[in-house]
């Protein structure tokens, strides 16, 4: 099928079985291999997009579903060469171990703080719910996401 | 290959059912394509993805009567004001279900005719006599909750018809409602077992009226009216909880497997009861 959609700002077009799952889409056909998958199974958080907006289980979602869609992948997140403010914080609170988990974390943080801009840490944990970390133990996640909150509303960007 | 089709009418799924024998329909995905990738399903030659069609995507007031469309998510009600004022126990399992991720993808439709004995919008519903709104190619039937699940992952689904909608009755006389599940965490957690409440009582602290579902204890939800009557008409205490505790070891007839043995969840199963005495409802 022919699938158009828009893919970190710009709009693609591409030809595709539908049946392909979103995951390998955007890994194998788009490069974009910041997606991570671990579980396959909707378990570990590790394939964690935005589709309009909310975090979506990329390895849940088949190719045809982003018909029309406004999809962002971790690649899409940062402007100008300049980094998300959750990145950011992620970096300076050491957030990120082995990495594996930190985009789907990370997108999963972005659409936390746009729907609840001053979370407590309880909605943090429960926000962040689905996406598993083996490394950190989460407290330094938990952080992160509090000090980009916090950047957030003093006026960084997005 | 699978095709994958994304109708945005009913009109349009039911011409693909017609033209597509053997297709299968699914709306978040989280669990028909998991199966499916373990091999627990047969990949079918068809897909069918009905969460573009906006009759199944409302949760709408009709009189006494809230209408929940089978594709809304677990997120969405939560954030529903209906749902939220008039349906606090179903709103209390779907707070624990899954994980976010889950929620933002996972339907009320789709935990239903998954028809697991775990699935954690079963109990409310169950306590709250819902019932379901099936169409078919040649119309519509309601069929209640407890007439629609036969056992594990079977339902009376028939071939081209899938479930619109689940409609509930206000519930009016109850003013006390809980929800919880058991097991191994809190996020991502199958439940070992899980119990759903509604109860009046009155000022005096008698039980007027009850109705109680538990969760992953047999092979469908297990509704109990001999348990419910042995509350009615009592004080609500802990003492006449364990009481009723004991015989509720008696109706549940659980398995044993990874999540829990079975003598595990008959015991639990009947202390989830004693939480009902602490009177505000509220899961830990």
């Amino acid at each position: 099928m022919k699938l158009r959609f828009v893919l970190n700002g710009e709009s693609v077009e591409i030809e595709v079985r539908p049946d392909r799952r979103v995951v390998d889409l955007l890994r194998e056909d788009f490069g974009l291999t910041g997606t991570k998958e671990c579980c396959g199974s909707g378990e570990c958080g590790g394939c964690t997009i935005l589709v309009d907006g909310d975090c979506r289980l990329s390895c849940l979602m088949l190719a045809a579903q982003l018909h029309g869609r406004e999809v962002v992948t971790i690649e899409g997140l940062s402007r100008n060469d300049r980094l998300h403010a959750v990145q950011e914080a992620f970096m300076e609170h050491g957030a990120v171990q082995c990495g594996f988990c930190t985009p789907g974390m990370v997108l999963a943080a972005v659409s936390l703080l746009a729907r609840q801009p001053r979370p407590s840490r309880e909605q943090i944990r429960e926000g962040l719910s689905g996406n598993i970390c083996r490394c950190t133990g989460y407290v330094k996640i938990v952080d992160a996401v509090e000090a980009a909150a916090l950047k957030l509303a003093n006026g960084d960007r997005r | 290959m699978t095709n994958v089709l994304i109708p945005e009418s009913m009109e349009e799924l039911r011409r693909i059912l017609e033209t597509h024998p053997g297709a299968r329909v699914y709306a978040g995905g989280t669990d028909l394509l998991v199966k499916m990738r373990s091999g627990l399903e047969a990949v079918p030659p068809c897909l069918v993805c009905l969460e573009r069609i906006a009759e199944l995507d409302a949760v709408s007031e009709h009189g006494e009567v809230v209408r929940i469309g089978a594709c809304v998510t677990h997120t969405r009600l939560l954030a529903d004001p209906v749902a939220t004022e008039h349906l606090p126990v179903l709103v209390r399992a779907v707070e624990v279900l899954g994980s976010r991720l889950i929620r933002n993808m996972g339907t009320i439709g789709g935990n239903v005719c998954t028809a697991s004995p775990a699935g954690d919008t079963l109990p409310p519903l169950y306590v709250l006599d819902a019932e379901l709104e099936l169409r078919g190619g040649t119309g519509s039937r309601i069929v209640a909750l407890k007439d629609f699940i036969k056992g594990p992952g079977q339902t009376v689904l028939g071939e081209n018809e899938i479930l619109a909608a689940v409609r509930i009755r206000k519930p009016r006389m109850f003013n006390l409602f809980h929800y919880e599940k058991v097991g191994q965490r809190k996020g991502l957690c199958c439940s070992a077992v899980s119990l759903a409440a509604m109860l009046r009582v009155s000022s005096g602290g008698v039980v007027e009226d009850a109705a109680l579902a538990w969760g992953s204890v047999g092979p469908t939800v297990v509704r109990s009216r001999e348990i419910e009557r042995m509350l009615i008409g009592k004080e609500l205490t802990a003492e006449r909880m364990r009481e009723a505790a004991a015989e509720v070891g008696k109706i549940v007839s659980p398995i044993s497997d990874v999540r829990a043995d079975a003598a595990y969840r008959r015991a639990v199963a009947g202390n989830l009861l004693l939480r009902l005495a602490a009177r505000d409802g509220s899961s830990p």
